[in-house]
């Protein structure tokens, strides 16, 4: 990596810690969501309707994706398009540095602090409420990788396109109910009746959250799930990268 | 040697031309202002050799590259200050002078910038918690940090109080010193004509005037301006009739005549063959504002618009 790629990233970082707002969404949320519902005693019994699961075991990969969609969703796209809007991104094209650094930066910041949240999902998980851990972790972790990559590629398009933070806000609250829906936040979507599960698992939430649930099984992922998020990935990268707006 | 040379560049956006056949060349080490009234292509030609825009017609080279192609080696260049850029809200300016002093090999001391721009007291303030003159102000340093061969200045002073100025216009004469190339956008006369080797007048996408900024003024309809107060009534319809005059105004019981050396001598020689003495007499050189005015028919702008 090139040095001023490697100053804007930390200096990228310090700012990223200076956002109290999308740091709770992201890293602290998804956890208390797991403490709440695991908090409620019927949700840590195990329930006929979800083949002997418990609601508090469906509910660890669904606070995972709630963190990944925050966190590519509601979060970077503002940034990115703040930085266009602001013409932070001119300003560093008049430089030897490289605006794609500064972009780069946000995946790589966004990524990161979902990962920090997925452990920290996990582990309070594990601990407070005798969550296993996932059966398979390597599909495990290949799932959720894939579907953040597949989140954070989405949430490029929006911040691309947008003229403006506050319409990337708007476009981002409108792409994070349905994507928050299809991964189950409201219902799992192992419990969704058969048509709507067949056209959700279409969906990069539904998709992933049924890969996770394999994978935490001890299953290996069907490929109809994998498949699903690269697709995802590469169409939205691809769209990201086309129609990304410098100016 | 140029340094750059601008050969018929045209540019449009849609159906309005920003830029229409602009030639240009400015010479290593000098100091060009570029002045014209707003819309007139200024900050059009700037992005041009910046690189940020690719010329719609004609060439742009800058010390033999091309600004748009040779993105990487420009930028090493070049220090530029543009009228419309941002930098990070929560970013300090400490952080700020960090950040783009890393962009370059051999960079100044950033704080030692900040002091001399006198936003020592600011160091730790956030960006979005700056004046628009520490903005301003930061906007400068950073486009000066990397010792720029050349530098681009697009309104410089724009929104500074008559201090930050100074500061400023040392800081660039300072660049000129170690052999920067500077191009600067200015609205100011005062600026033009205290920092600038040469101006170049823009207007309608094209460059009308390209000169020193004493032979700008030399240009003026009327380079001397003569003022003084009759001892008698005098028929200011004769004075029109003087070699080289081009105004003549009545305030009050003083009469002012616009013209250039010769109309001076003419006129005192016609109020002497009639027994009338001037009084108060004052002659003054037409001044850069009187120049861009008549050059451009425009308005002069004094402070920021």
């Amino acid at each position: 990596m090139s040095s001023p790629a490697r100053t804007i990233l930390r200096t990228e970082s310090k700012l990223f810690l200076r956002e109290p707002g999308s740091m709770f969404w992201i890293m602290a949320f998804p956890t208390l969501l797991v403490v709440i519902l695991g908090s409620i005693p019927s949700f840590r019994d195990p329930s006929k309707d979800l083949d002997g699961a418990r609601v508090i075991d469906l509910y660890v990969p669904i606070s995972i994706l709630l963190s990944a969609i925050m966190a590519s969703i509601q979060s970077m796209p503002g940034v990115m398009a703040g930085y266009r809007e602001q013409r932070v991104l001119r300003r560093v094209a008049t430089t030897p540095a490289r605006p794609i650094d500064l972009l780069a930066a946000q995946y790589v910041l966004h990524g990161a602090a979902v990962v920090v949240s997925a452990i920290l999902v996990l582990l309070v998980g594990r601990v407070a409420f005798d969550v296993k851990s996932p059966g398979s972790a390597g599909a495990y972790v290949l799932v959720l990788a894939l579907a953040l990559a597949a989140c954070l590629a989405i949430g490029g398009v929006i911040g691309g396109v947008s003229p403006t933070a506050r319409i990337s806000t708007a476009i981002g609250t409108l792409v994070f109910f349905p994507m928050m829906f299809t991964a189950g936040l409201w219902a799992p979507v192992q419990t969704m009746p058969h048509g709507l599960r067949t056209v959700v698992e279409l969906t990069p939430g539904g998709a992933a959250a049924r890969g996770l649930d394999q994978a935490a099984l001890g299953h290996w992922p069907s490929a109809h799930f994998l498949l699903v998020l690269v697709v995802w990935t590469v169409v939205a990268a691809g769209a990201a990268a086309r129609y990304f707006r410098w100016e | 040697m140029s340094i750059i040379q601008i050969r018929g560049l045209r540019m449009t956006y849609g159906t309005k031309v920003a830029v229409d056949g602009l030639d240009l060349e400015v010479a290593e080490g000098e100091i060009l202002g570029i002045l014209g009234p707003n819309g007139a292509g200024k900050t059009t030609t700037v992005e041009c050799i910046a690189g940020l825009r690719r010329p719609g017609e004609g060439s742009v080279q800058v010390a033999g590259l091309d600004p748009y192609v040779d993105r990487t080696a420009i930028t090493r260049l070049m220090g530029v200050q543009l009228q419309q850029a941002g930098l990070q809200a929560k970013l300090t300016v400490r952080e700020a002078l960090e950040l783009y002093a890393s962009f370059h090999d051999d960079p100044r001391d950033g704080l030692e910038l900040a002091e001399r721009l006198g936003l020592s007291g600011s160091i730790d303030v956030r960006y979005a918690k700056l004046s628009g003159g520490q903005q301003q102000r930061l906007a400068i340093a950073l486009a000066l940090i990397g010792r720029p061969r050349i530098a681009l200045l697009d309104e410089l002073s724009t929104g500074l109080d008559p201090r930050s100025r100074r500061d400023v216009w040392g800081l660039v004469e300072e660049a000129r010193e170690a052999g920067a190339t500077v191009i600067l956008v200015t609205h100011l006369m005062e600026e033009a004509h205290r920092l600038c080797d040469r101006l170049a007048l823009i207007d309608h996408g094209r460059i009308t005037a390209i000169d020193t900024p004493e032979g700008l003024v030399a240009r003026s309809a009327a380079p001397t301006i003569m003022a003084f107060t009759p001892s008698e009534p005098v028929d200011t319809s004769v004075l029109w009739d003087l070699t080289g005059v081009t105004d003549v105004r009545r305030h009050g019981d003083r009469i002012e005549l616009a013209g250039d050396d010769d109309s001076v001598t003419a006129a005192l020689g016609w109020l002497a063959r009639h027994d009338v003495r001037a009084g108060r007499l004052r002659v003054t050189e037409s001044t850069l504002d009187d120049a861009y005015l008549d050059l451009t028919g425009e308005p002069v702008l004094t402070e920021e618009n």
